[in-house]
């Protein structure tokens, strides 16, 4: 009985570690700036969590068939240029761009589970594909965002900021689809067991595909929210977000893997990184160091989180 | 050609992955003097060389790291390049007296790399891409704060090295292949070569069999990161001094050539050959588009197309 009061506070304690870090980032920020504890000023260090979060859960359904995504930031990046060129000027041309991407992605998922492929390599070659395709598009930032797209991330929502409203969505929907599905089950499982969900008679391949296609979808959601936060494109506007997903998920608690993941931690892994973001800038911290902070935090993290795991093997 | 022969050509090119490579850049290579209808096809082969030799060193260190077995990779090479780079031409601020000491700072910096790497990976049990990853953003970090607005030519010894041909062939590319013939000898005969491949084989057979795992792969992430360094310290040489993103193209190049050249990314498989290859290949189809006149964009395009087109055929493990 004693033993197992024992083994259950470090689980509690791991599945809390990604909301305790957004606690202390956030309690960090409100004594360096009170005022930013208010609506106007949560919706300004928040601005961009809503496509964080958006490519963060996108990277999340990648990890969960135990592969990776490091073409996750040219993606959104391409689907943002999409959005302010051919979806502004000629919207159905704009839908079967974007439907292309989508087939893109289920042919990537397809080819990484029939060939065998690394998904790294494969991924860092469609990076290149994303950007060329940008480029083409926009070879200078420009564009305009569909007046629609803008219109939906400027939404004033009373009391609670609009971010935090849509993260939550984000949050609830993914949380419910993959942990709490059957179907998602199934597919958390062909990361956790490829050969337990192939014996009993499921597709790996269908699985896989869905994954890669709902990352897709995903990419493509944050990449829109991104053109209707910035009103124009540039192929290179989300370069970082390849990093940002990433760590976002581990910040969240989802194991590289095994298909152990958390879609409300990686929402609140993702709100994280934002708000860390905002706040280094805040601080007037050099941009130089910006991306070592967030290394810095990424280990620290990983750093708590094995000190939780060498108590869960403590007898 | 016959079902027969064809099936007995397929079995052969498996055994032997890195004659793809090869086949390609004689491909790219053809394309391109027919395009330019004979002109210059030395030139471009001698340029491929160089250019190649700079992927080779940082190849040959991620070879070893992905046949340590699945999930490892080396992603701080960039940044490696980048940091020691720039502090090989801080320090020996184009005086020739002073490049030991750069020399050393770099190769300094590429060992710190590869402890903190391995202490990440070990320590904190740290999946290899995710630890990498982060000593990335913290080393890049490092090299853009000390390495701002930097512009400091290299040592004329240095830079001599680094551009110096021998009856047209670049020195550099002599030196980095015997180098490669050393690291293919090693993997072959030497106790850490061995080791690592059995490592990449099965990580626990190897262990149960004595092996020194642990030392093994932190000397192999070591020995990356060390690589890297070194071709932070030639790259500067050779392009006239550091620059904070003349890493970035490794990331890719390094993963690719070790893919393409057929090196096993399942671990425990790694060709040497291969990897020079894919490197030339890689030189060979950026010149080959250049050559045709394609637009930035659609550069971009054919590099991610064509890559993954040879990774499709050549690499992949069967299911």
């Amino acid at each position: 009985m004693i033993g197992l009061t024992a083994v259950s506070n470090p689980k509690l304690l791991r599945s809390i570690l990604p909301a305790l870090s957004l606690a202390l980032v956030l309690g960090a920020i409100f004594i360096k700036l009170p005022t930013a504890m208010s609506y106007f000023g949560l919706n300004l260090l928040l601005q961009y969590a809503v496509p964080i979060a958006l490519a963060t859960v996108a990277q999340m359904f990648v990890i969960t068939v135990n592969d990776l995504d490091l073409s996750m930031g040219a993606y959104v990046g391409l689907v943002a240029c999409i959005g302010a060129t051919l979806l502004h000027d000629n919207p159905p041309l704009g839908v079967l761009a974007l439907a292309a991407c989508l087939a893109a992605y289920a042919v990537m998922g397809a080819a990484v589970q029939l060939r065998g492929l690394p998904s790294i390599v494969l991924t860092l070659g469609m990076s290149f594909v994303w950007s060329g395709f940008a480029v083409l598009l926009l070879s200078t930032p420009g564009g305009h965002a569909p007046d629609w797209l803008h219109n939906l991330m400027a939404l004033p929502v009373p009391v609670v900021p609009f971010p935090i409203v849509a993260a939550a969505v984000i949050a609830c929907v993914v949380e419910l689809g993959l942990m709490r599905s059957s179907f998602g089950v199934i597919l958390r499982g062909a990361g956790g067991n490829s050969k337990a969900v192939a014996r009993a008679g499921w597709s790996l391949l269908a699985a896989k595909v869905a994954m890669f296609t709902l990352a897709g979808v995903f990419g493509m959601l944050a990449g829109l929210s991104l053109l209707g936060l910035t009103g124009a494109g540039d192929a290179h506007i989300a370069d970082r977000y390849t990093l940002y997903s990433i760590a976002g998920v581990i910040l969240g608690g989802g194991e590289f893997v095994g298909g152990r993941v958390s879609p409300a931690g990686a929402v609140l892994g993702a709100l994280t990184l934002a708000l860390a973001n905002s706040f280094l800038n805040f601080l007037h911290i050099s941009p130089d160091w910006q991306i070592g902070a967030q290394g810095a935090i990424l280990i620290l993290v990983l750093a708590l989180r094995a000190l939780i795991g060498a108590m869960e093997r403590r007898p | 050609m016959m079902p027969e022969q064809m099936i007995r050509w397929a079995r052969w090119a498996r055994s032997e992955p890195w004659i793809w490579s090869w086949l390609a850049t004689l491909g790219v290579w053809l394309a391109t003097i027919a395009f330019t209808q004979g002109r210059g096809s030395g030139e471009v082969l001698t340029a491929a060389l160089v250019f190649a030799t700079f992927t080779v060193i940082v190849g040959l260190g991620q070879m070893m790291v992905v046949t340590l077995g699945p999930g490892n990779v080396d992603l701080s090479i960039p940044g490696t390049i980048a940091l020691a780079g720039c502090a090989a031409m801080k320090l020996t601020d184009s005086e020739n007296p002073l490049l030991l000491v750069g020399i050393l700072a770099a190769l300094g910096i590429g060992v710190a790399v590869g402890m903190f790497n391995y202490g990440l990976i070990r320590l904190l049990r740290i999946p290899p891409i995710i630890a990498t990853l982060s000593t990335s953003f913290i080393v890049q970090s490092a090299a853009i704060a000390y390495g701002r607005g930097i512009r400091i030519k290299p040592a004329p010894m240095l830079a001599d090295f680094a551009t110096a041909r021998i009856l047209g062939v670049p020195v550099l590319a002599m030196v980095v292949a015997l180098g490669s013939i050393v690291i293919g000898i090693a993997l072959a005969r030497s106790r850490f070569g061995r080791s690592v491949l059995a490592i990449g084989q099965n990580m626990r057979a190897a262990r149960l069999a004595g092996i020194a795992v642990d030392r093994t792969r932190f000397a192999t992430y070591v020995l990356s990161a060390v690589l890297a360094s070194i071709c932070g310290v030639v790259l500067s040489g050779f392009s006239g001094g550091a620059a904070l993103d003349m890493g970035d193209e490794y990331l890719l190049a390094s993963i690719a050539v070790v893919v393409i050249g057929g090196t096993s990314v399942a671990g425990g498989k790694a060709n040497v050959p291969g990897i020079w290859g894919a490197a030339l290949f890689m030189y060979l189809l950026v010149t080959m588009l250049n050559t045709f006149g394609a637009s930035p964009g659609i550069r971009l395009i054919m590099t991610g197309v064509i890559i993954i087109g040879v990774i499709l055929v050549a690499g992949g493990e069967e299911q």
